[in-house]
């Protein structure tokens, strides 16, 4: 049970978190011909996109309400009619979601009502789905905006079994999966891989997968993204056999899903390491009644034996991370699983399923708190995203990226993390940046009676 | 190339207490079971140490291509020892006779591109074979540069590894050691009752700089160290070994014939001693004051010991009751066992066998002192032989060379290396926190347990959800 020490100082300095309709716009960036929303000022939304099209280093459709002073004293309902309809007449998405900022919500809007207005102002869009989502800068962080969003997607847009007459299983080899935030393109890859190998068929709310994997793709521009969660498929999810729900953020989604349409859900904190994955193994094997593939053993062994090669190096190594909550949950599991020890842990946001984790304390914080932690407790590893690289050379001690944003990097966005393989090759890149590092070298000592050759006496200590 | 006179000469080591079964010096290597390096590789981990040397393997590119900066021994200055050289012989060099000629302008090159102050060439199989003159090839080269070029000749099919380091510091004496008088000691090195006396250190490698955990209480005693064979050495320190009052051989007798040597050309008393453990750091400090015979000295020592002793008792006694009693499987190969066990033994852990198969008898004797009649000693160091003993003896860990590491995990055995290519340095009293901080490491992973679970699927009967009602389904899997 982790002690969660709250903010308590003025500033933030170098701030670990990114808002909430960043968060909302990931999610809604997962399904197929679809277009987030901010309600907001444009730089609500300029400013997101940067940060996207750096991490992703891909065209990211994102609009505005583009609120201006006189919107923003006098109301924007207005603003988010009129962005609905020349969205939906200019690009004809399949999916709008309006994600609102911390200027929409001070003002106190009230998006529900504005979609109602925009709908009976607007019947020829019927066929557009819109979504509106309270996804406010000043509370949470990206990982609870792309929860709050997966939720009302699923409240707005999965029909339930009552009214649809959906029958749970009738799908025999469908797998629904709620997909968190901290699964990269190339989590989600793997992640069906595993699941098509019980012959399965896995369908992701949201798939990022499809739409963010950094695929060339044959049309040359499009308004909306091209690939994703198919909207009409979302009428699919109550006939699925199972669904698999990853990320304790989700778990909230988990369950109105299930109770929406009697399909069980079953929960994942994670999957980094080796318990968390064969978890996941044993409940695909009972839901596909099938027995595990020989390959999947063999990456599990292979898993193993990685365990032990790499624990040379990552057992009791001081490891500070920074990250949103439940990825910041995944990686102390696969740490502490290592033998690592955690002398810092700093959360964007608070999370009920922060004070689970296993350790002392949990800081919400920042990366000076990080930096601060790291250094108090002579960390020798840190993790977090691409902004802690700074503080990795104030503390002259190696950096794993991870997280968002990742602008410093090719190919960050498509890691694979989890499953046995991923989970395999991140102990490698952990090991890895600390082979060299991780142990303090014996200083050099010169005795003053040695006969060492003139030239060095003189000379700095060459360390090899 | 070496006649057979020659290696039977080198084999022949009075010093060494095998010699009294067969006068072979060390076990013959067995076909189709052996495990060993060679003669090659003896010497040259012998020597690389020194660090200014260009060391020039002379022979195809198997013998350098995969040893050559492979060792984690630390230069504090120069160096020049971590850049592999070789000769790189190909098949036209070896059928045109070419090899030599080859060889004279490799020394050529290192010499005016890294103006070593000496080149080492190692001879090896090949060129041994087909009849390279190496010494006529050294020589006419250092006459050539005026540089010392030094013939090392340990062709791999010579022997073992062991006969490799003989034949290394064999080299040493012959060719390098009295061709220089140390320097004169710093102006104000000495006042009255501190007299600096002058040793030698043979067999000491400085394995990841762990000397430098020794070396300054050497200093603080006033003991000039001439050299150290090998780790951190530079050749102009080699030239002055003969100075020295006293010689200490380190852990190993794989060198003894140079102690011995010294011994008998210089008159220099020697003694064997570690710096592994509290107790043996102690014993060998105390040895250097016993056989320098310096009233003044052997109190300097005794206050050094005492201080030295209790700060790292205090240190280590947080990690103690974490390790006390832990079974330990130790297998080195041989030479460092009776080091390392006493190292052991100050911990608490219990050293549960030893692996002897290139221990001297005397080694022998020294394990049967510390460790009572009863040890297990293995001679078998095949990887089914140490496992079964590792079960049989419950053992919590298995210490050994690097080369078995992955013998222990495979096994998903906890592993420490002791070995030359390690990162760690354990040596005096200080390497002793280093030894156990890796100690508890590995004993108290959670990746033991971890590796040894059976997948959660395996010996579970796959249920089939196909047909169950849902309130069924929702019920089995959550």
């Amino acid at each position: 049970m982790a002690n969660i020490i709250k903010r308590n100082k003025a500033l933030s300095v170098n701030p670990l978190k990114a808002s909430q309709p960043v968060g909302g716009s990931l999610a809604c960036l997962g399904f197929d011909r679809a277009m987030p929303l901010l309600h907001g000022s444009q730089g609500c939304t300029a400013f997101a996109k940067v940060f996207f099209v750096r991490h992703f280093r891909e065209p990211i459709p994102l609009q505005s309400t583009a609120m201006d002073q006189s919107s923003a004293i006098m109301g924007a309902d207005e603003n988010v009619i009129e962005a609905l309809r020349t969205i939906a007449e200019k690009s004809s998405p399949e999916l709008i979601t309006v994600l609102t900022t911390g200027l929409a919500e001070t003002q106190g809007c009230d998006v529900q009502r504005n979609i109602k207005q925009f709908r009976d102002r607007y019947p020829q869009f019927d066929r557009v789905a819109v979504v509106a989502v309270n996804t406010p800068d000043f509370s949470g962080c990206v990982e609870s905006g792309y929860a709050a969003t997966v939720y009302e997607i699923i409240k707005a847009l999965v029909p339930d079994a009552r009214s649809a007459g959906t029958v749970p299983g009738s799908r025999k080899r469908q797998v629904n999966v709620l997909a968190s935030a901290m699964l990269t393109p190339g989590d989600l890859d793997a992640l069906k891989q595993l699941i098509e190998a019980f012959n399965l068929r896995p369908l992701l709310i949201p798939d990022l997968s499809e739409s963010l994997d950094g695929c060339l793709t044959e049309a040359d521009f499009s308004p909306v993204t091209t690939g994703g969660t198919l909207i009409s498929e979302l009428r699919s999810l109550g006939e699925a056999c199972a669904t698999l729900v990853i990320g304790d953020a989700l778990q909230k989604s988990g369950e109105l899903l299930q109770e929406k349409t009697g399909v069980p859900s079953h929960y994942f904190s994670h999957l980094y390491g080796l318990e968390a994955n064969d978890n996941l193994i044993l409940q695909l094997a009972e839901i596909s009644a099938q027995p595990v593939p020989p390959r999947i053993e063999r990456q599990r062994a292979q898993l193993q034996d990685a365990m032990l090669d790499t624990h040379f190096m990552l057992g009791q190594l001081r490891v500070a991370i920074a990250a949103d909550p439940d990825h910041l949950h995944a990686f102390i599991d696969l740490l502490q699983s290592m033998g690592a020890e955690i002398v810092a842990a700093v959360s964007a946001s608070n999370s009920p399923s922060l004070s689970a984790i296993n350790l002392d304390t949990i800081k919400i914080g920042d990366l000076e708190d990080l930096e601060q932690l790291a250094r108090e407790h002579d960390a020798q590893l840190l993790i977090g995203n691409s902004h802690a690289l700074a503080s990795a050379e104030r503390l002259s001690i190696p950096l794993l990226r991870s997280g968002f944003p990742l602008y410093d990097q090719i190919g960050g966005y498509q890691k694979t993390w989890i499953g046995y393989h991923g989970s395999r090759q991140t102990l490698f890149d952990l090991a890895n940046l600390v082979i060299h590092f991780a142990h303090q070298d014996i200083e050099i000592y010169r005795s003053a009676y040695a006969q060492k050759p003139e030239t060095e006496l003189a000379r700095p200590a060459l360390c090899h | 190339m070496k006649s057979t006179k020659d290696i039977a000469e080198l084999l022949d080591e009075p010093a060494c207490e095998h010699n009294k079964k067969e006068k072979s010096g060390c076990a013959k290597p067995k076909p189709g079971a052996s495990a060993g390096g060679c003669a090659f590789d003896g010497a040259q981990i012998a020597l690389l140490p020194i660090a200014d040397v260009a060391h020039i393997v002379h022979g195809p590119i198997a013998c350098a291509g995969s040893s050559w900066d492979n060792r984690g021994t630390r230069s504090s200055g120069a160096d020049l020892y971590r850049t592999g050289m070789t000769t790189d012989l190909t098949e036209q060099d070896i059928v045109m006779g070419r090899s030599e000629k080859r060889l004279f302008h490799a020394i050529k090159q290192a010499i005016e591109t890294y103006q070593p102050p000496a080149v080492f060439v190692y001879n090896t199989c090949v060129p041994a074979l087909i009849g390279d003159d190496l010494n006529a090839v050294c020589q006419s080269a250092s006459e050539h540069w005026q540089v010392p070029v030094i013939p090392v000749d340990c062709a791999g099919f010579y022997g073992t590894k062991n006969l490799g380091n003989r034949i290394a510091g064999d080299a040493m004496v012959t060719h390098v050691v009295g061709s220089r008088e140390p320097d004169p000691l710093p102006a104000d090195a000495e006042r009255p009752g501190f007299r600096i006396h002058d040793v030698n250190l043979i067999g000491e490698y400085n394995i990841a700089g762990e000397f430098w955990h020794v070396l300054p209480l050497l200093d603080e005693m006033g003991l000039r160290v001439l050299c150290t064979l090998s780790g951190d050495a530079r050749f102009r320190e080699v030239q002055t070994m003969h100075k020295a009052e006293v010689n200490m051989m380190v852990c190993s007798k794989a060198m003894v014939n140079v102690a011995r040597r010294l011994q008998q050309k210089f008159g220099t008393p020697w003694f064997e001693g570690s710096f592994y453990g509290i107790t043996d750091t102690s014993q060998a400090l105390r040895d250097f004051a016993r056989q320098l015979n310096d009233q003044d000295l052997s109190a300097r020592t005794e206050a050094i010991i005492q201080r030295e002793e209790q700060r790292i008792r205090t240190a280590l006694a947080p990690w103690k009751s974490r390790l006390a009693g832990k079974r330990v499987l130790l297998f080195t190969g041989g030479v460092k066992s009776w080091s390392v066990i006493s190292a052991l033994q100050d911990l608490g852990m219990v050293v549960v066998a030893t692996g002897t198969k290139k221990s001297t008898e005397e080694d022998k004797a020294r394990i049967r002192e510390l460790m009572g009649d009863n040890t297990l000693m293995i001679e078998d160091g095949s990887p089914r032989a140490l496992l079964k003993v590792v079960h049989d003896y419950q053992a919590d860990i298995l210490i050994a060379g690097g080369r078995n590491m992955y013998t222990a995990l495979k096994a998903r055995i906890p592993f420490l290396d002791i070995n030359q290519e390690r990162e760690f340095g354990y040596e005096g009293y200080q390497g002793m926190l280093e030894l156990v901080r890796q100690l508890a490491l590995t004993l108290e992973s959670p990746v033991w347990s971890a590796a040894r679970r059976p997948a959660p699927w395996h010996g579970k009967p796959i249920r089939s959800q196909q047909t169950a009602p849902i309130s069924a389904i929702h019920t089995g899997l959550a």
